[in-house]
């Protein structure tokens, strides 16, 4: 199959082209309609009453109130408030979080550091070997001293989606309040807060064809939060910042473009994740398939490739117009294998050889096929020159 | 992130292979990154006649590994073991300051098979140059 003339995106999960219409929605927010949303004059007031509506839109579509949706910089912010914010506001209350091992970053380090700096005790509830929470090891881990339960909906290296509803029902039975990181199943799964039952959910834009540096955390009315970002009276005194109007607007179209073209674009993506799935299964050898068989985000295959380094993988891929991405340790700052990886109980040598690739509504079955022509030989390449691969082979 | 130098060799890297009945064996890795790379010598008359190489690690570690067997090919052992990891990613235009510590131990590898052969060889006097090398004793257990 001969490489097509266009870059051949299947890396979503990381990030995703902003949809025209969304651009088309902001343009008038950066030279036109450009008040501060704070301003009494009309400019201002103009700015004022998009982001409002903005908001009502949001809200509509998680089924919360307006009041409930605070608007932050990115998915990383909305995090960090929601488990800041919280875990300050209840200090009288105790000082025991309950979370999971497969978090992204921006839950696992604010974690991290809430029990260096401030002596936070935190539990993080076992995963199964698919990356799945039980919920009733959320019951069990819960003390008297528990002041919050964050959990993510769905995993962004591995797919793999929690079972949200079942851990509210349990937190709900404790009052406390539980958080979940949704970045990753924004646009693609269900968020109407009421039927999860969560307390707080963080999404970021630039997961569902929206702009890149606007985000949103959902806290239900009378969550006790404590701003981690302080200055103005915005937001309802929970975020202070100028608010980021054209952003805020783009958010708003981009979420409810994807909500209702959610069923459409997931049958199309999960079709070609299927094939993707069974044909990288079928023709390379050594292989494991990484996250929930069945229970995943329906455009997530990811994969661990025994003897080879992920990064290898990605850059041949690269060389032959595929963008993809790995949870390999030369991938990342710290030169560590994925936690996530290592949280299923995957051995570390194992994790090193980790590809994951995300569809998009712009991906085709010739694409999926022209990765699955490519992939073969990019691995056997590889092989060919591991030593790893070769000590695994003769043993 | 890595220069053009570094992708041509990840590309095409030079002299991947084993050397069958090799004179010296080296195995050198990063017990963190999980990269490991083995390099093969052949050597007639106190020069690298030959050699060769395997690798499981990222794009540095492929490249460094390529360009480290053309650097000490048909040089003296001495020579050879004067490669520095520093002078190899100097050759191939610099790398991320992550991956020196990471991906290139290519000059790491190729002082094991040197000592390798060394200690093959009892009847050869000892240069003074020659001083067993230091690495990550888990990546050499499995030869020891």
């Amino acid at each position: 199959m001969s490489r097509p003339n266009k870059t051949i995106y299947m890396d979503h999960a990381a990030t995703t082209p902003v949809d025209p219409r969304v651009v088309e929605a902001m343009l008038p927010y950066f030279t036109q309609k450009y008040g501060n949303a704070s301003s009494i004059y009309a400019l201002g007031r103009e700015a004022h009453a998009a982001m409002e509506e903005a908001r009502s839109r949001i809200a509509a579509i998680l089924n919360a109130d307006p009041k409930e949706i605070i608007f932050t910089s990115c998915g990383t912010e909305s995090d960090n408030l929601a488990i800041r914010g919280v875990a300050w506001a209840n200090r009288d209350k105790g000082n025991h979080i309950i979370s999971s091992p497969i978090e992204h970053h921006a839950v696992g380090h604010t974690l991290e550091q809430l029990h260096k700096l401030w002596g936070y005790e935190i539990t993080y509830v076992p995963v199964d070997r698919y990356g799945v929470v039980d919920p009733d090891d959320v019951g069990r881990a819960i003390t008297d001293k528990t002041v919050l339960i964050t959990i993510m909906y769905a995993n962004n290296e591995i797919g793999t989606i929690e079972p949200i509803a079942e851990i509210a029902k349990v937190a709900q039975a404790k009052k406390i309040p539980f958080h979940t990181d949704a970045v990753q199943a924004g646009g693609a799964l269900d968020l109407d807060v009421k039927k999860l039952g969560v307390d707080l959910m963080s999404l970021s834009a630039h997961k569902f064809y929206g702009p890149k540096g606007i985000g949103l955390l959902y806290a239900k009315r009378f969550t006790k939060l404590v701003p981690t970002q302080t200055g103005g009276s915005h937001e309802r005194n929970r975020r202070a910042g100028t608010e980021n109007i054209p952003y805020i607007v783009g958010m708003a179209k981009a979420l409810e473009l994807a909500q209702n073209a959610r069923e459409e674009i997931n049958r199309h993506v999960q079709a070609l994740r299927d094939r993707l799935i069974q044909g990288v299964l079928s023709t390379i050898p050594d292989v494991l398939l990484t996250g929930h068989p069945t229970q995943r985000l329906p455009n997530s295959a990811s994969f661990v490739f025994k003897g080879v380094e992920g990064e290898s993988i990605l850059l041949n891929l690269d060389l032959q117009g595929v963008a993809a991405s790995s949870g390999s340790a030369c991938t990342s700052a710290s030169l560590e294998p994925s936690h996530v990886l290592l949280a299923l109980g995957l051995p570390p040598e194992i994790c090193h050889g980790s590809l994951r690739l995300t569809l998009g509504k712009d991906n085709t079955e010739a694409d999926v096929e022209y990765v699955l022509s490519i992939l073969p030989g990019i691995v056997e390449k590889l092989r060919a020159m591991s030593p790893v691969y070769q000590q695994m082979r003769s043993q | 992130m890595y220069s053009e130098l570094v992708m041509e060799h990840f590309q095409n890297p030079r002299n991947v292979g084993v050397i069958e009945n090799p004179d010296g064996v080296g195995k050198e890795g990063n017990p963190i990154c999980g990269d490991v790379m083995e390099m093969f010598i052949k050597v007639r008359d106190n020069i690298i006649e030959d050699v060769k190489f395997r690798t499981f690690g990222c794009g540095a570690a492929i490249a460094t590994s390529s360009i480290a067997t053309e650097m000490v090919k048909g040089k003296t052992l001495e020579e050879a073991w004067r490669l520095s990891n520093r002078a190899v990613a100097e050759a191939l235009g610099g790398l991320p300051s992550n991956k020196m510590h990471c991906s290139n131990l290519a000059a790491d590898a190729m002082h094991r098979a040197i000592w390798d052969y060394y200690q093959r060889h009892p009847e050869l006097e000892r240069p003074d140059w020659l001083v067993e090398p230091r690495g990550h004793p888990e990546i050499h257990a499995e030869d020891e």
